[in-house]
This record gives structure tokens, sequence and C-alpha cells, in this order.
């Protein structure tokens, strides 16, 4: 399970894990999972198309989700984005049904493209994963402030003069990256449910949007090496343990909270001195 | 004028077996699809719609599995998801998003796996590209039948739900205060889209069959308030971009760079993107010189009033 050849899955799944939550985090404080689902899904059509002309995969995947997630923010009208989100999603994927009949591409390739197929990462492939999120890490970390506030309060944001739209735009853009950064790994179907699982999940248990991101990449790490793990040993296709982890632990962890409330009710009847075991 | 109809349908168009159950079949799904996406797009739930078709996947790859035919897939699926997304969702729009993608992810997952499964089991591998993207031309005439029944039947009960379906729709607040079960009501339509996406979804395929709900809809949305007339026009439009996208197909097979045709759901897909274009930008326009109409400054609107002709 760890010999030379998974060496490269585990890396990039590492990077991958740590890139999605913490753009997934701010996707679920939007409320914009249609988005995150439509452009992983709009670099497909590029994916396919970079290898029809043979370019690097990561190229098409790159112009191919940069594309769709500008053109979804300049379509949109105030905000309100889904019909558009879903007309660009379907012309993209359009798009990729016509790049494949055109290529002689086999069907398994043409699968992992879509649902995900770590052991196919090569070396070299593993710097621009690295160096994509490195960049698409320090994008978030410069517009922490801006993008949580427009995010959480857009009212109070464009009072403070921080232009909504701008924000929304980037925002896009940083979509797109991680996009790029994690579709060659876990497919482009399947990218966006570590973008909103993990997430999701970490905000059932805590309100604190570092403490979120924190615990989101935790729950993203635990999923992906998990699946890894279960994919060498049952040798069913990836995505389906991503998706399958990325659900139980959001499952869990609406028990928890559910445990935590309920148990909070039951205190509060009848009170106790000593400190919160929360 | 002979000349030009040979241009347009190549010879043999109208006397194809294929061609015919496509158009046919074709048509049927744009009527649906046009009227329930109309009110999909009052309701702001294209998400939910698209979902509700991507996951026919998981319906379609395991009635491959079982040897049933698709369409039986696609709609069992969909009514299973329907009920998974209430009881999942909550009334919240930001809840109902993440909802609806956790829902679809793991239903994705799932379809990764008896795709996987297909694969093997016929070693035949394209059976995912057709279960996807679909084509039109593989229509077998036998499910047509069926395909015209359930279109009927959903036709019927968006008609039945039609006055409180548009109220809730436009204020869940005062649909409640009439007395409308605003929750049942919903989940009903979820079944209506779940429906309407496994008619679409043996057309056009499961990730394509929200071109034809959205698309059509949107662009009659933008042409029309009235939402019985968008709907109208909204059928129009589907038949029209599915048709076209059946004959470009059909001429397709002459075109580069392989010379064996075009898929089909290309087509239908980018009729209908196109048109929505230039409906969303005639109405920019006319917004936009309604303004200048209003500070008295004609001149800026000048230079693009000509793009709004075409």
């Amino acid at each position: 399970m760890f010999a030379d050849y998974m060496v490269n899955a585990w890396d990039v799944a590492t990077i991958v894990a740590i890139v999605a939550p913490v753009v997934g985090f701010f996707v679920v404080l939007r409320g914009s999972a249609f988005v995150a689902h439509a452009v992983p899904e709009a670099a497909f059509a590029g994916a396919a198309g970079a290898s029809l002309i043979g370019l690097n995969t990561v190229v098409g995947l790159g112009v191919f989700s940069l594309g769709a997630s500008l053109s979804i923010g300049l379509l949109g009208r105030r905000g309100r984005h889904d019909v558009v989100t879903a007309l660009a999603l379907v012309l993209m994927l359009g798009m990729g049904s016509l790049f494949l009949s055109w290529s002689t591409e086999y069907a398994p390739e043409i699968y992992s493209l879509l649902f995900g197929e770590v052991l196919g990462v090569s070396s070299n492939e593993i710097g621009i994963t690295a160096l994509l999120g490195a960049l698409c890490l320090a994008a978030v970390a410069a517009l922490y402030r801006p993008l949580l506030l427009t995010s959480v309060v857009p009212e109070i944001a464009a009072a403070r003069g921080i232009r909504n739209h701008r924000i929304d735009m980037a925002f896009l853009a940083i979509v797109a990256l991680a996009t790029t950064t994690a579709v060659p790994v876990v497919g482009a179907l399947l990218m966006f449910s570590l973008m909103i699982g993990p997430p999701a999940a970490a905000r059932c248990i805590t309100d604190e949007p570092l403490r979120t991101m924190a615990l989101s990449v935790g729950i993203a790490l635990a999923t992906v090496w998990a699946s890894i793990a279960a994919a060498y040993q049952t040798d069913w296709p990836i995505g389906f343990f991503v998706t399958a982890f990325a659900f139980v632990g959001y499952a869990l962890a609406h028990v928890l909270r559910w445990a935590r409330e309920g148990y909070a009710r039951i205190r509060a009847r009848k009170p106790l001195p000593g400190g919160s075991a929360a | 004028m002979g000349g030009v109809v040979n241009a347009v349908f190549a010879p043999g168009f109208f006397h194809s077996d294929p061609v015919r159950t496509a158009l046919i079949a074709g048509a049927i799904v744009a009527l649906v699809s046009g009227a329930v996406g109309v009110i999909t797009v009052l309701r702001g739930q294209s998400f939910a719609g698209h979902a509700l078709s991507a996951l026919g996947t998981l319906g379609g790859s395991a009635a491959f599995l079982v040897g049933v035919s698709p369409l039986w897939g696609f709609l069992t699926s969909g009514v299973v998801v329907a009920g998974a997304m209430e009881a999942v969702g909550t009334q919240r729009r930001r809840g109902r998003d993440v909802a609806t993608g956790l829902v679809l992810s793991t239903a994705l997952g799932l379809s990764a796996l008896l795709l996987y499964f297909d694969t093997i089991a016929n070693s035949t591998t394209g059976v995912t590209i057709t279960i996807l993207f679909g084509s039109l031309f593989a229509i077998s005439g036998i499910t047509v039948p069926a395909m015209i029944l359930l279109s009927l039947v959903c036709l019927a009960v968006l008609a039945l739900l039609y006055r409180p379906l548009l109220l809730s729709s436009v204020s869940a607040e005062l649909a409640a205060a009439r007395g409308i079960p605003v929750r049942a009501l919903g989940l009903a339509f979820l079944l209506l889209m779940a429906l309407s996406a496994a008619l679409s979804s043996v057309a056009v395929g499961t990730i394509l069959s929200t071109a034809l709900l959205i698309g059509p809809a949107a662009t009659a949305l933008r042409l029309t308030r009235r939402p019985a007339m968008a709907m109208a026009v909204a059928g129009a439009i589907g038949v029209i971009s599915t048709w076209a996208g059946i004959v470009l197909a059909y001429d397709s097979y002459h075109w580069a760079p392989a010379g064996k045709g075009w898929p089909v759901s290309f087509f239908v897909v980018a009729v209908i993107f196109t048109l929505y274009l230039v409906a969303d930008l005639g109405t920019r326009l006319q917004a936009a010189r309604a303004r200048d109409r209003r500070t008295g400054s004609p001149a800026a609107a000048q230079p693009l009033a000509t793009v709004r002709s075409s």
C-alpha cells in the first residue's frame, strides 16, 4: 500500500484534502454549492479538449474552469446565478461530449476523469498540484476578511465599501483554481463532495470560522486517506469511497450536534456547578 | 428551393427510422421539460433539477446492471432521491443547497461504483458514455409509448397543481395562509421534476438533461412574464432546439474531423444556449435603452443596437 507507485497518490491526495475544504468552507457559507458542482464538471470538458490536441490536462482544466466560473459571474444577475450556472454547466458538458466523440481516447480514461484515478498521478504533476494549491491558499488568506464579511452579511460589507461583485468574481476564480488542483485526483463529478462534505460537517460542530476550517481539513484528510486505503484493498473506484466517507462524516457530525443539544437541554433543566464539558 | 432543402436535410433524413423516433421522442421530452422547467426556474430550484437528472445516472447504471430499460432506472432513482432530498433538506435556501449537494455527491459516488461493476460484468466500456451523455438516435421504438404515457401523466399532474404551485413559488407565506400544504406541494413538485428528468435523461443523457429543463424555460421567462405563456414558449423553444439538433447531427456525418457524426446532445445544448444568450442580450439592451430614454442620453445605447436585431 505504501509502495513507490503509491507515494504520489498519497502526496497529491493530501494536498487536495487541504485545499478543497478551505475553499469549500466559503462555498458552504455563501450557499454556492451549485457553482462548486458546475465548475469541476465544466473543467472536464477542458481536460477532454486538451487530450484531443495533445496538451497537458492541467492546462485544459485550468482554462475551462476559469472560463466557466468567470462567465457565470459575469452573466449572473445581482448575485443570483443558478440559471446561468445550469446553462454554463450543460454547455461545457456538451462540448466535453463533442471532444470525446472526436478523440480516440479509451473509455476507461474518460471514466477516470469523471470519477477520479489516484493511481494515475505522475511525479511531475505533483509539483504543479502543490504550486496551484499553495496559490489557492494564499488567495484565500489574502481575501479572508472581505470574503467572510460578504458571505455572512453582504449589506454591511457593501456599507463598508467592499464591492460585493468583485469579491464574488475573485471567489469564483479561487473555486476554479481549486478545481484545477483537485480534478485529476478525485474526478470531475466527485471533487465537490470534498468541498461540501467536510465543511458542512465541521459547521455542525463549531461556529468559529478558523476552527471550522481546521476541523474540515482534518475531516477531509481522514476521508481521503481512508478512501485510498479502501480503494487499494478492494480495487473499487476511489470516488465511491470519497463520497461515501464524506457523507458518513456529515451524518456523524449531525448526530453529535443533536446529542450535544440534547445534553445541553438536560443540563439546563437541572443546573449543575462546574466547567463546561462541551 | 429544392437545393436548399437538400442542403439542410441530408438525403434520406425523413426515411430513416431512428430519425423519426428521435424527432417524436425529442418533441415529447421538450414539451414536458419546458412546462416543468418554467416552474423550476420560478422557484429557483435549478440545482435540485440538475441533481435529480444527474442522479438518474445511479438508476441508469443500476438498470443496466440488472438488464431492464434505463427509463425505469431513471424513474425509480429519481423518485427515491426526491424523497431523500426532501428528508435531508431544510426550508432555508442556503441549507437546501448544501443538502442537495450532499445527496447528489453521495449518489454520484454510488453510480461510480455501479458503472464500474457494469464495465466488469459486460466488458463493454461504452456504458458510462451512453448513460451520461445519451443519444436521441439510440432510443428504441419500444420505449416511445411508455414515454408518451409518462409525459401525459406529468402534464396532467402539472395542470392539476398549477395554481397552488404558482402561488407557493411566488410567496410561500401567502400560500400557507390560504391553507395550501406547502411542504407536501414541494415534495409533489420534486417528484414531477424527477419524472421529467427521467424522460429527458433517455433523450440527451443524465448530465445534459438539465439543458432541456432550464434552458428553454429561462429563455421564455426573459421574453414573457406570464407563466402559462412562458410554458408554451418554453415548449416551442425546446422542440425547435431538439429538432435543429437532430438535423445538424444528421448532417454532421459528413463533417470534419472524424466523419462519424457529432453527438446530438452537443447540438441540442448549443442551440439552447445560443437562444438564451440572444434573449438575455435582447432584454438587457431593452432595459438599457429604457433607462437611457428616462435620463435622456440615447447615445450610449447606439453602438449596441445593431446586435439586438440579430
